[in-house]
């Protein structure tokens, strides 16, 4: 029993931090795409700017989940982050 | 690079986090990486493997007129049975002998999209007489979309990998503080700090390149991977093609009239896009609706004189031949990926440039190998027991040994399918790939098999023998061996030729080089004070 609470506690947050960065970096990297449509540029050229964008979003999305100290934080920083880019997104969808 | 027992990146510096998530992310796609990294590297030199594939195609020493061939396999279009709806064709150039095109069937079963494909004599304007093959077009489409499973699957599965990649590219770049100075360090036959000072040299040289090619990779099919934007953009199809205006020359086909009337000469149109672009730098010619009233034609500029993908082209009306539209400029965030999308595929390249391409792209294939062995070196000296390492160990070392040494010999024999399939064969060439594939498995299966030094060994042996035997195959079975090559300037035929023989020289360094290091390794062991009955635990290339 004991030897399963530890498992969970010590590959738990790991785990976290896998979803994390697979999951929500891709659903941050999306939201940032369609945020950028709230900018003030021609539709196609928003889109492609969206699609040019998300890569270099979701690779950073993926380093910060590895790079601060607890999945917790992880977490935050990517729903912080998705707060601020869904108002724009939210706009135009 | 210090530490990565431990992938739990909890309360450890943001080096040693960095550095556990490098070693994961490029060990758990590292062997796509590896194919993707190696398919793409060869198919720089695409248009002249397909030459060599199909040695029935005569040599061209000079690029015949763009403009003629063009009215060549139009015509050849109108005569064909049933008529055609649609059709596209590349015109022939310095790189390409043969005109591919493919087309539209008008009359077609329902439920079948009746697309067909083919390649043309330029002199001719008849389909070619050679072997069924997809020649260097095969290593191309394995590049991003592997094989044996749906297309979409296939470019989702690179798309990932891709992504693992600019990941690991980032997290090395932090992992590595002195970046510049461990450059100019080369630890020669030092074990495990070789391959580390390998790696990091390959990587730190080439990496402008290695994170272009990997971000712009992705650009390649952005809209699959991130079609997000899209769909909250356009709500109508008339919308979207707006977007499609933007990355690609195709014109939307419209509805055909129903009325016949002859088609004008697609040699005039071709004509004035020379004019504007110059004799050899015409790449496409499409027409849609072609000996309909409604019949149009598009020229498409080719890619020598810029880098740039995006969509240039002249469109004219297809009975009259009147210029109706031209088009040399996308918007911004459209050229931004036009340009990566050049930058990725090279086709901008005269022959130096090419080789650059080539040469930084197998030092990036390199980067990726020597960082999957590196995975066993680092761990094989902190084995609790080297004779019997962990099963996960043992599956890193022989999947090495497959992907790396076995891709080598699966690639090899795909050429050698190439000349050695009776070209009747049914199918013949999609048995030129279950080739490359069966011939793939049973390396894998050597590599589980047999000790794992005694694997590379042979197996590098095994490529090193194919690719010096393949020059001496071709001369064998074609009109076309290399002193012919020569003779004639073919520097297509001698090229491949001379660079078999040079691949086959680095892959006999690398098994002599693996063989060698067999003392290293029984040292090693008797420092941990084992009997050296089994091999099993010798691996990688250390």
């Amino acid at each position: 029993m004991s030897v399963s609470i530890h498992w969970v506690r010590t590959t738990g947050p790991l785990i976290s931090r896998i979803i994390a960065a697979l999951f929500g970096g891709y659903a941050v990297a999306a939201l940032a795409s369609v945020a950028v449509l709230a900018l003030p540029m021609s539709k196609p050229q928003a889109v492609l700017t969206g699609m040019l964008a998300s890569f270099i979003v979701y690779a950073c999305a993926v380093i910060w989940v590895f790079a601060v100290r607890s999945a917790t934080k992880a977490w935050l920083g990517l729903l912080v982050v998705a707060a601020v880019l869904l108002p724009g997104a939210w706009s135009v969808w | 690079m210090k530490t990565d027992r431990n992938p739990q990146p909890a309360g450890q510096g943001i080096r040693q986090s960095m550095s556990s998530l490098h070693t994961w992310a490029g060990l758990l796609l590292g062997w796509v990486l590896y194919s993707m990294f190696l398919t793409g590297t060869v198919s720089y030199f695409k248009d002249e493997l397909s030459q060599w594939a199909r040695p029935e195609l005569a040599h061209l020493s000079q690029v015949p007129d763009q403009a003629v061939v063009a009215q060549r396999v139009a015509d050849e279009f109108s005569r064909m049975d049933g008529g055609v709806s649609q059709w596209s064709m590349r015109l022939p150039d310095a790189r390409n002998n043969s005109v591919y095109a493919f087309w539209r069937t008008s009359a077609r079963v329902p439920g079948q999209r009746g697309f067909a494909e083919a390649n043309f004599d330029p002199a001719t304007g008849h389909k070619v007489a050679s072997r069924d093959t997809l020649g260097g077009e095969f290593f191309y489409r394995y590049h991003f979309q592997f094989h044996y499973m749906p297309v979409v699957w296939g470019r989702w599965l690179a798309g990932i990998a891709a992504m693992f990649m600019l990941v690991a590219i980032i997290s090395g770049v932090i992992t590595h503080k002195k970046i510049f100075v461990d450059f100019f360090t080369f630890r020669w036959r030092k074990g495990q700090r070789s391959w580390l000072d390998a790696h990091n040299t390959l990587s730190v040289f080439g990496l402008p390149f290695h994170a272009m090619i990997t971000y712009s990779g992705l650009v390649t099919l952005m809209a699959l991977y991130m079609p997000w934007g899209e769909r909250a953009a356009f709500k109508a199809p008339a919308e979207r093609a707006q977007l499609a205006a933007e990355l690609s020359a195709f014109v939307p086909p419209g509805k055909p009239s129903g009325q016949k009337a002859p088609m004008a000469s697609v040699e005039d149109m071709v004509r004035q896009a020379q004019e504007r672009w110059g004799r050899d730098d015409v790449g496409r010619v499409n027409a849609v609706h072609p000996g309909d009233a409604a019949a149009r034609v598009v020229v498409v500029r080719g890619l020598l004189g810029r880098v740039s993908m995006s969509p240039q082209y002249m469109e004219f009306e297809g009975t009259t031949g009147k210029l109706l539209n031209v088009r040399e400029s996308v918007g911004p965030a459209a050229e931004t990926r036009g340009v990566f999308y050049a930058l990725h595929l090279g086709r901008f390249s005269d022959v130096v440039t090419r080789w650059l391409y080539f040469l930084v792209s197998a030092m990036g294939t390199a980067m990726v190998g020597t960082g999957l062995v590196m995975w066993t070196v680092k761990r094989r000296e902190k084995l609790p027991n080297p004779d019997r390492p962990y099963f996960g160990f043992r599956l890193v070392e022989r999947l090495n040994i497959a992907s790396i040494a076995g891709l080598s010999l699966a690639m090899t024999s795909f050429l050698w399918a190439n000349r050695l399939l009776p070209s009747s064969l049914d199918g013949r060439a999609n048995w030129e790939i279950h080739v490359f594939f069966i011939v793939w498995a049973l390396a894998l299966l050597h590599a589980l098999v047999r000790p794992a030094k005694a694997a590379w060994v042979e197996q590098l042996w095994a490529a090193s023998a194919l690719l010096f035997l393949l020059p001496v195959l071709n001369a064998l079975t074609t009109q076309r061996p290399l002193w012919h090559s020569l003779a004639v300037g073919d520097w297509v035929f001698a090229g491949i030729d001379i660079m078999c023989w040079v691949l086959a020289g680095f892959h006999a360094v690398l098994a002599l080089r693996t063989a060698r290091q067999q003392a290293g390794f029984r040292s090693a062991r008797k420092a941990s004070r084992r009997a050296p009955i089994a091999v099993a635990a010798g691996g990688g290339a250390e």
